[in-house]
């Protein structure tokens, strides 16, 4: 699947979206691979409830399935307007 | 309905003016433009956005407006990329038989894009760079729809 990350957790991981093979089953599973892989994906990571996740570009959170899932996204909360 | 994102600038004025066209039915035209903002020595905004779920989120948005006011049509633009103070960012305008419907739902309309339209600021300025960080009052907004 691609993944995606904007504003400050694009900066901390150092790339805009990369392809990702996992098999977790929920985006809290992904979370836990991408942290363990490096430690930007760490510094990125460190603190969920400062995180939004988007699934197939929908917001959803970190409990969400993965079965079916192309795109997944992670950002800091919106501030659009 | 008409949703734009764009890194281009747009004269609000011109917009209102094309969209307050051909509405025969409607008694009511509510608008309202959000600007850059210079203080604190900002001297510029750079706007991120997802593009796809950026447009995907601003339509669900003005459908859900559409479905609980009764809305001739609605307009939205959002600008990202380099902005400067007094710069437009966005616009909303609601096209309604009668006001209240077209102010409320500019407000309802105003309070979600805030926080569930894909867009991220970061500021540059006197004190260097710094993401715009979310307001709790923002969300507590959505709590009175």
């Amino acid at each position: 699947m691609e993944v995606l990350y904007f504003a400050w957790v694009r900066e901390r991981i150092g790339i805009p979206k990369e392809t990702v093979q996992t098999s977790a089953a929920t985006v809290a599973g992904l979370v836990e691979e991408l942290k363990a892989r490096e430690e930007r994906y760490e510094a990125a990571f460190a603190d969920l409830s400062a995180l939004r996740v988007a699934l197939d570009q929908e917001l959803t959170d970190f409990d969400a399935p993965l079965d079916g899932v192309r795109e997944v996204a992670f950002f800091p909360p919106m501030t659009g307007g | 309905m008409k949703i734009v994102v764009q890194d281009a600038p747009f004269a609000p004025g011109e917009e209102v003016e094309a969209f307050s066209h051909g509405h025969t039915e409607m008694g009511a035209i509510v608008t309202f433009s959000g600007l850059v903002r210079g203080d604190g020595g900002l001297t510029r905004l750079e706007i991120e956005h997802y593009p796809g779920m950026t447009e995907r989120a601003i339509r669900a948005i003005a459908e859900e407006a559409q479905a609980r006011w009764s809305l001739g049509d609605v307009l939205v633009i959002h600008r990202y990329g380099t902005l400067k103070p007094g710069n437009p960012i966005m616009m909303v305008a609601t096209a309604a038989p009668h006001r209240k419907d077209a102010f409320e739902a500019a407000e309802f309309l105003m309070d979600y894009l805030k926080s569930r339209a894909p867009f991220w600021k970061k500021e540059y300025g006197a004190k260097g760079e710094e993401w715009v960080a979310a307001k709790d009052a923002d969300e507590a907004a959505l709590t009175r729809w």
